[in-house]
């Protein structure tokens, strides 16, 4: 005890000179109080990952909003003399089974492909990760519950559910608008998947909830909001997110899976999923009218992917 | 120690229900995991509680934190029962007790740098601190506990486990607490660093006039830094005295069988000293023996021990209370270096 003083000059007094790798942030001598957000945010500005995957992303949703920029050719108008002219000087990417062009199709696909893929992976996370959230934080009965709810969902197959739950709300016989047949298509989509959301959420949640660091913070007073706030969330979100970005492509497909048997959008709606659905029967005769949606389709999923894999990386300090 | 004691545990238990089924929960048993524990704690004074693992010093430290409620009992923190409050009075309670804990490692929200760390107390309760006075507390503090204050900005990965432990005990001090229950403070911890965490609980002592409970199987820690000893053993204390009490003349067997185990550091004389070995395991505290709990592991054994359960209290030939109708006093911590 007699050197008990001493310590705050002691031998781990300063760790600053203790060798310590110097973090690329810097230490502030005088700045303000960096947060988990801020620092991610700096961290993201320097990485050619985020700029690449944010450039495409921009791109691909300017197609989705304002098609007429990138063509000014009719999506809708056949001509069938051409079906299934191989591209060329005319037309890029050739023309499709009725003769119309693949280009002005595949621009104009955006639109419905990335709404319907984009709006059912945010429904889909939303709901995943407070069910799993809640689940995990509360445990218990309110746990068995959600789980149990979650299920039966997960227990009913795909295709199947796709077609009872499309054809209740929309006939295969009566004629949709297009908003109605989409708000379906997602409806659809998210229900099936949520609960692959939540499972994965409230096991993080599980893992993290019987930390030391939140048995500090209980200790210290903080709420329930605190705790999932600030504590639980942040240590659960990164396996989310990888699955929110990877469930895009994923719903961009099955939206062409539900078109293919004719239950989810359906001509003359214009997609990715559908271009890919009518002519993959005529693959051996002519590739291109589904090559092209199918390769726009890769470049969408690949770009969320690295954007998710990029904040994903930004939100955890150890990989700085 | 005169005056109030600022902290008084009263007969608490603590039972965890042992249930069975899926729907319809049936109570089978329960986990006695602290049993009837008693002890007063002085404002500047340091309690040490030791004890195998699994008899109940964690629980005990959850229960002063009031993490747990009791089964029953009381935990008064100068007069004010702790275990009844709930809400507001509990969050404005929490500010007198602070708790450190054993992981460094796990203790840290990894997504949080050491400011928002160290800060958060002010944020849980901001009447403590204006808002615009909190960095210049959070870097008071890490002064204080011996890191730069420009470490501010830096993640709880980017220290040391001894680094990370400061960390700690700064988050615990923000407050201004009047207790500190330290819950295996330096087990995880380099020998090295152990010394230098120790001492600074004993400075930080000194200076804010703290009130300390630690928690550790160590004993050579506990008797550095204990000005008073309470020897745990399947959740209840079997002996209760000052430091010098407890090392020179313990009186409960089992004091004597841990004490005989503590290494010693001098090989002089280290082979005449008489080891104490204890028989099998600690019983299960679903099931805890009759009468004495430590009888069936105790070489003094007898017939009452499994009748009656012998009270903590002083015996003859010692002033401290000890658990142990057989109690008397044997010091082995010495017995080899006069042989």
């Amino acid at each position: 005890m007699t050197e008990g003083r001493s310590l705050t000059g002691g031998p781990t007094g300063p760790p600053t000179a203790a060798g310590e790798a110097p973090t690329p942030l810097g230490d502030a001598a005088g700045g303000e109080i960096r947060t988990l957000w801020s620092d991610a945010w700096y961290d993201l500005r320097h990485k050619p990952l985020f700029w690449i995957s944010s450039l495409l992303v921009v791109v691909l949703i300017t197609m989705a909003a304002m098609p007429t920029l990138f063509t000014d050719i009719n999506p809708e108008h056949a001509v069938l003399a051409n079906s299934l002219e191989p591209p060329g000087g005319s037309a890029w990417f050739g023309y499709d089974l009725q003769g119309r062009d693949v280009y002005a199709r595949t621009i104009y696909g955006a639109r419905t492909s990335i709404l319907v893929g984009v709006l059912a992976m945010l429904v889909t996370t939303t709901v995943g990760l407070t069910v799993g959230i809640m689940a995990g934080y509360l445990g218990g009965w309110p746990d068995g519950v959600m789980s149990r709810i979650g299920d039966m969902f997960l227990g009913l197959p795909y295709v199947l559910g796709g077609i009872v739950i499309l054809s209740s709300v929309a006939g295969v016989r009566s004629n949709p608008s297009e908003a109605a047949i989409m708000a379906a298509v997602i409806l659809v989509l998210a229900v099936l998947a949520w609960p692959v959301t939540a499972r994965v959420a409230r096991s993080s949640v599980l893992s993290v909830r019987a930390a030391d660091y939140v048995v500090a913070a209980r200790a210290l007073g903080a709420g329930p909001r605190r705790l999932i706030l600030r504590h639980i969330l942040p240590n659960t979100v990164a396996p989310v997110i990888v699955i929110a970005t990877l469930n895009v492509g994923a719903f961009i497909g099955a939206e062409a899976t539900l078109s293919f048997l004719g239950i989810g959008l359906r001509s003359p709606v214009i997609s990715w999923g559908v271009a890919i659905a009518d002519h993959q029967d005529y693959v051996r005769n002519a590739l291109h009218p589904m090559l092209f949606p199918a390769l726009f389709l890769c470049v969408t999923v690949l770009a969320f992917v690295m954007l998710g894999e990029a904040i994903r990386e930004a939100l955890d300090p150890k990989l700085r | 120690m005169a005056g109030e004691p600022i902290l008084q545990v009263q007969d608490l238990v603590k039972h965890f229900p042992l249930t069975l089924g899926v729907l319809y929960k049936r109570q089978i048993g329960s986990i006695q995991a602290v049993d009837g524990v008693s002890f007063d704690l002085h404002q500047g004074e340091t309690l040490g509680v030791v004890g195998e693992s699994g008899c109940g010093k964690s629980t005990l430290a959850k229960l002063i934190m009031a993490l747990e409620r009791p089964t029953s009992g009381n935990v008064l923190f100068k007069g004010e029962d702790i275990a009844k409050l709930r809400g507001k009075a509990l969050k404005a309670m929490r500010r007198n007790i602070q708790i450190i804990l054993q992981d460094p490692y796990t203790s840290l929200n990894p997504r949080m740098t050491v400011g928002d760390i160290v800060g958060e107390p002010y944020e849980i309760h901001p009447e403590v601190a204006p808002r615009g006075d909190r960095r210049r507390r959070v870097q008071e503090l890490l002064e204080v506990v011996g890191l730069s204050p420009d470490h501010i900005n830096r993640y709880p990965h980017q220290f040391s486990g001894g680094q990370r432990q400061r960390i700690g005990i700064a988050r615990g001090l923000a407050l201004r607490p009047d207790i500190i229950v330290c819950d295996e403070p330096v087990s995880a911890l380099d020998v090295s660093i152990q010394a230098q965490v120790i001492n600074l609980l004993e400075s930080l002592q000194n200076e804010f006039n703290l009130s300390y409970v630690v928690i550790a199987h160590d004993l050579s820690v506990v008797r550095h830094i204990a000005d008073r000893v309470a020897v745990m053993y399947l959740g209840k204390i079997v002996e209760l005295g000052t430091d010098r009490e407890i090392y020179d003349s313990p009186t409960h067997p089992y004091t004597q069988a841990l004490l005989s185990a503590v290494p010693v550091p001098n090989p002089e004389g280290r082979e005449a000293r008489e080891r104490i070995i204890l028989e099998g395991d600690v019983p299960s505290p679903a099931d805890p023996p009759s009468g004495c709990r430590f009888r069936t592991r105790c070489w003094k054994a007898e017939a009452i021990c499994a009748e009656e359960e012998p009270p903590l209290k002083p015996r003859q030939g010692s002033d401290h209370p000890s658990a142990c109708h057989f109690a008397e006093v044997k010091d082995v911590v010495h017995s080899g270096e006069s042989g």
